[in-house]
C-alpha cells in the first residue's frame, strides 16, 4: 500500500477535527445577529469605502523574486540527495547554478527592487 | 516487551485480530486500523495543544512579572478547559459583507496545515509515522496550505485591517521560506535523503555540530513562517488590532489561536529531528518506544522554549526592515552556507571523522562572523549616513 | 473497476470541475482560489502515479509560488475584483470551433498512438526516483548542460519581470 494512502488519512482527520469543533461550538453557541453587531470592527470608527483596495506593487515583486528562487532551490533537492556520492564535479555544477541565480539577485537589489517604497 | 518497544505494531495485530474476527478484508482492515490509529494521535495532539496554552500563558506571565492563571485548579491547570467552554459556548458572528465559504473554510484550513505536519513526523524508532522519502518538502507544502488559510480569512473578512494583515504576513512567509528550504538542503546533503525519518537515522553526530549556522538561520526562518514575534506582521495588535483573525470569534478564532501554537511547538519538534538528532539519544531510543517519544518531545519543548524566549523579549520589526533582512541578509548568507557546505563535504570525504566535524563547525563559525561584520559595517554606513541628514534639519 | 480507478476517476473529476468554475466564476479572487483546487487535484493526480517529488514539488511550487503570486496579481487590479461583465466575449463561437477542433486533432493523435493502450511495465519496488532524478541532473551525458541552462532561464525570467515591473512604477 503506498504511503500517501495514510498522508490522504491525515488529511481527512486533519479535516474532521477542526470541522467537528467548530460544528460543536455552532451547535452549542448562541446565534443573535443584528447590524450592529455584524459591523466590520475597525478600531471602533465605522468603516469607509471598500475594503478590496489596491495593494502596493511592492507585494508582487516579492512574490515574483520568492517564486524564482523556491523553483531554483527545489531543482537543487535531487542534487543535494546524491551529492555525498557523486564527488566533486556534481558540487562545481550546483556551485555554478546556485552563482547564476544570484548574479540575478544582485541585480535585484541594485536596480533598488527589493526596497519598500 | 514487546510492547515497550513498538506499541503500535502489538496494537495493530491486536486490532488487525478482531477486525479478522469480523471478517473484514485485510485491506479495508488495514486501513481502518492506519485511520483510528491516526485519530487518536490526532486527538492527542489536541490535547497537548489545550496544555500548550497553559504553558504559554504561564511562561509570558513569568517573562512579565506576572503570576498568570492560578485560581482554577492546582497551577490553575484547568483554566485552558474553562477557556475552551467559553470558546464553545460563545456566539459565532460573521461580519457584514464577508465571504461566507472562503470565511468558514479558512480556520480548518489553518488547523489542517499544522496537522498534517505531524504524517512526517518521525517520533521513535518503530513509529515512523509516513515514512515519505521526500519528508523535507512535504513540510513547506503543508506550510504553502498554511498561508493560503491566511489570505483566505483576510481577503474574506471584508476588512480592511484583516486584508492589509493577511498581505504583509503572506509577503513574510514567502520570503522567509527561501532561506528555510536552503537550509534544509543542508541536512539533505549529509544524509543523502530527504526523508525526514532517514535524516533522523543518519544522524551519528548532531547535525548542530556539522551546521550551528544553518541550525541559527533554520530557527529564524521558522519564526516568520510561524508568524510569530518579532516577526508577527500579520497580527500586529498595536496597528492592525489582530490583524488577518481579527473578524473571528468563538471556535473558529479558537483554531488560528491553538492552530499557532501547535504550529510553534511542531517546529520545535522538527528543528530537533533536523539539527538535534530527533529522538536518538546515545541509544537510549531502542530500550522503548515510548523513552523515545519522550526524549522528542524533550527536544521539541526546548525549541518551543527557546522560540517563546525570541518571543517575548524581541520587539515587532517594521515590515520593510524585515523583507530587507531577508533578501539582503539571510538568502544571501543561505545561499553562501550552502555553497560552503556542499563543498567542504566533498572536499573532507574521505577525512577521519574528528576533522570533518571540526572542519565544517569551523567553516561555519568564520562564515557567520564574516557575514554579521559585514552587515557591521554596512550597518553603521546606514546609520552615519542618517545621523548626517538629521544635522541639517530645523531643530 | 479497482480502487485506484474510483479514486482516479473521483479527483479527475472534481479537477475539472475546479478548472471549469475558473473560467465560469464571476469573482476574480475565487477563480484564484478554485486554481489552486485544480492544482491541488493534479498534485493528488501525481501522488497516486507514487510520484511523490512531483506531488509535492506541484504543491510548493504551484500553490504555494505561483498560486500567491497570482492572488497578488489580482489585489493589484483595482475595481476588477468584483468582475460583473459578460462571461464571453463576441469571439466565442470561434474560440469554440476552434478549441473542439484542436481537441479533436489530439485525440486522433492519441488514438493512433500504439503507447496508450500499452500497459507501463512495473516500477521495481526499491526504485528511488529522487536520486535517479538527482544522478539525471548532474551527470555530464544527461542533463547537466539543461540544468545550468534552467538557472540562466530562471534569472532571464526574474530580470525580465523586474525590468517590466520597474518601467511600470
Amino acid at each position: 500500500m503506498s504511503a500517501w494512502v495514510y498522508v490522504a488519512l491525515f488529511l481527512i482527520v486533519g479535516l474532521i477535527i477542526p470541522i467537528g469543533a467548530i460544528g460543536a461550538a455552532w451547535v452549542l453557541g448562541p446565534r443573535k445577529p443584528n447590524p450592529i453587531k455584524r459591523d466590520t470592527y475597525e478600531c471602533g470608527i465605522e468603516t469607509v469605502g471598500d475594503t478590496w483596495v489596491q495593494f502596493k506593487a511592492q507585494y508582487y515583486i516579492f512574490a515574483l523574486v520568492f517564486l524564482i528562487f523556491d523553483v531554483e532551490t527545489v531543482f537543487l533537492f535531487p542534487w543535494a540527495v546524491k551529492l555525498g556520492q557523486l564527488g566533486m564535479f556534481a558540487v562545481i555544477e550546483g556551485i555554478i547554478f546556485i552563482l547564476i541565480l544570484v548574479v540575478g539577485l544582485a541585480y535585484t537589489w541594485r536596480k533598488g527592487m527589493l526596497e519598500w517604497v | 516487551m514487546d510492547f515497550l518497544k513498538d506499541p503500535l505494531k502489538v496494537a495493530a495485530d491486536w486490532l488487525l485480530g478482531i477486525f479478522a474476527g469480523w471478517g473484514m478484508a485485510e485491506l479495508w482492515a488495514d486501513i481502518l486500523i492506519a485511520f483510528l490509529g491516526i485519530f487518536v494521535l490526532i486527538a492527542l495532539l489536541m490535547l497537548l495543544d489545550i496544555l500548550l496554552v497553559w504553558i504559554e500563558r504561564k511562561v509570558v506571565s513569568r517573562f512579565q512579572s506576572r503570576i498568570g492563571p492560578n485560581r482554577l485548579g492546582p497551577f490553575g491547570l484547568i483554566q485552558p478547559f474553562a477557556d475552551i467552554i467559553k470558546l464553545l459556548i460563545k456566539e459565532d458572528t460573521t461580519p457584514e459583507g464577508a465571504d461566507r465559504a472562503l470565511y468558514n473554510l479558512a480556520p480548518i484550513l489553518s488547523m489542517m496545515a499544522v496537522l498534517i505536519l505531524w504524517a512526517v513526523m518521525p517520533l521513535a524508532p518503530t513509529i515512523l509515522n509516513v515514512d515519505l522519502n521526500v519528508g523535507v518538502l512535504y513540510i513547506i507544502a503543508a506550510g504553502a496550505i498554511g498561508t493560503l488559510s491566511i489570505i483566505m480569512a483576510g481577503w474574506s473578512s471584508n476588512n480592511k485591517y484583516s486584508l492589509i494583515g493577511a498581505f504583509r504576513e503572506a509577503a513574510v512567509m514567502l520570503s522567509f521560506e527561501i532561506p528555510m528550504l536552503t537550509m534544509m538542503l543542508i541536512p539533505t546533503i549529509f544524509a543523502g535523503s530527504m526523508g525526514v525519518a532517514a535524516i533522523t537515522q543518519a544522524q551519528d553526530v548532531w547535525y548542530f555540530f556539522l551546521a550551528p549556522l544553518a541550525a541559527v538561520i533554520f530557527l529564524v526562518a521558522a519564526i516568520a513562517e510561524l508568524g510569530r514575534s518579532p516577526f508577527d506582521m500579520g497580527e500586529a495588535e498595536s496597528e492592525l488590532v489582530s490583524g488577518y483573525n481579527i473578524e473571528y470569534s468563538g471556535m473558529k478564532f479558537g483554531m488560528f489561536y491553538a492552530g499557532e501554537l501547535l504550529h510553534a511547538f511542531t517546529f520545535g519538534g522538527f528543528w530537533a529531528i533536523l539539527f538535534f538528532g530527533g529522538y536518538r539519544f546515545f541509544g537510549l531510543e531502542q530500550v522503548s518506544a515510548f523513552l523515545a517519544i519522550a526524549i522528542l518531545f524533550f527536544k521539541a519543548f526546548i525549541g518551543y522554549w527557546i522560540i517563546m524566549w525570541i518571543k517575548y523579549t524581541l520587539l515587532r520589526i517594521r515590515i520593510d526592515h524585515m523583507l530587507a533582512f531577508n533578501w539582503k541578509f539571510l538568502t544571501p548568507v543561505a545561499f553562501t552556507l550552502l555553497m560552503t557546505t556542499a563543498f567542504m563535504n566533498a572536499l573532507l570525504a574521505d577525512a577521519p571523522s574528528w576533522l570533518y566535524v571540526g572542519g565544517m563547525f569551523l567553516s561555519n563559525v568564520l562564515l557567520a562572523w564574516a557575514a554579521l561584520e559585514t552587515a557591521r559595517y554596512y550597518s553603521r554606513r546606514e546609520r552615519e549616513k542618517v545621523e548626517g541628514t538629521q544635522k541639517v534639519a530645523p531643530t | 473497476m479497482t480502487v485506484d480507478q474510483v479514486i482516479f476517476l473521483a479527483v479527475a473529476l472534481l479537477t475539472l470541475f475546479a478548472a471549469l468554475r475558473v473560467v465560469t466564476t464571476g469573482n476574480i479572487v475565487h477563480a484564484a482560489f478554485w486554481l489552486i483546487a485544480a492544482l491541488f487535484g493534479v498534485a493528488v493526480i501525481f501522488a497516486l502515479l507514487n510520484a511523490s517529488f512531483l506531488a509535492v514539488v506541484q504543491v510548493v511550487v504551484y500553490i504555494g509560488a505561483i498560486a500567491m503570486l497570482f492572488i497578488f496579481a489580482v489585489m493589484l487590479t483595482r475595481k476588477e475584483m468584483r468582475d460583473r461583465g459578460p462571461q464571453l466575449n463576441p469571439n466565442w463561437r470561434f474560440g469554440a470551433l476552434l478549441a473542439a477542433v484542436a481537441f479533436g486533432g489530439l485525440l486522433l493523435i492519441v488514438n493512433g498512438w500504439s503507447g496508450v493502450t500499452k500497459t507501463a511495465s512495473a516500477v521495481p519496488s526499491d526504485f528511488d526516483a529522487v536520486s535517479a532524478l538527482g544522478n539525471a541532473l548532474v551527470s555530464p551525458d544527461a542533463y547537466v548542460l539543461p540544468f545550468e541552462v534552467a538557472s540562466v532561464l530562471l534569472v532571464a525570467a526574474l530580470i525580465g519581470a523586474v525590468y517590466v515591473a520597474f518601467n511600470q512604477k
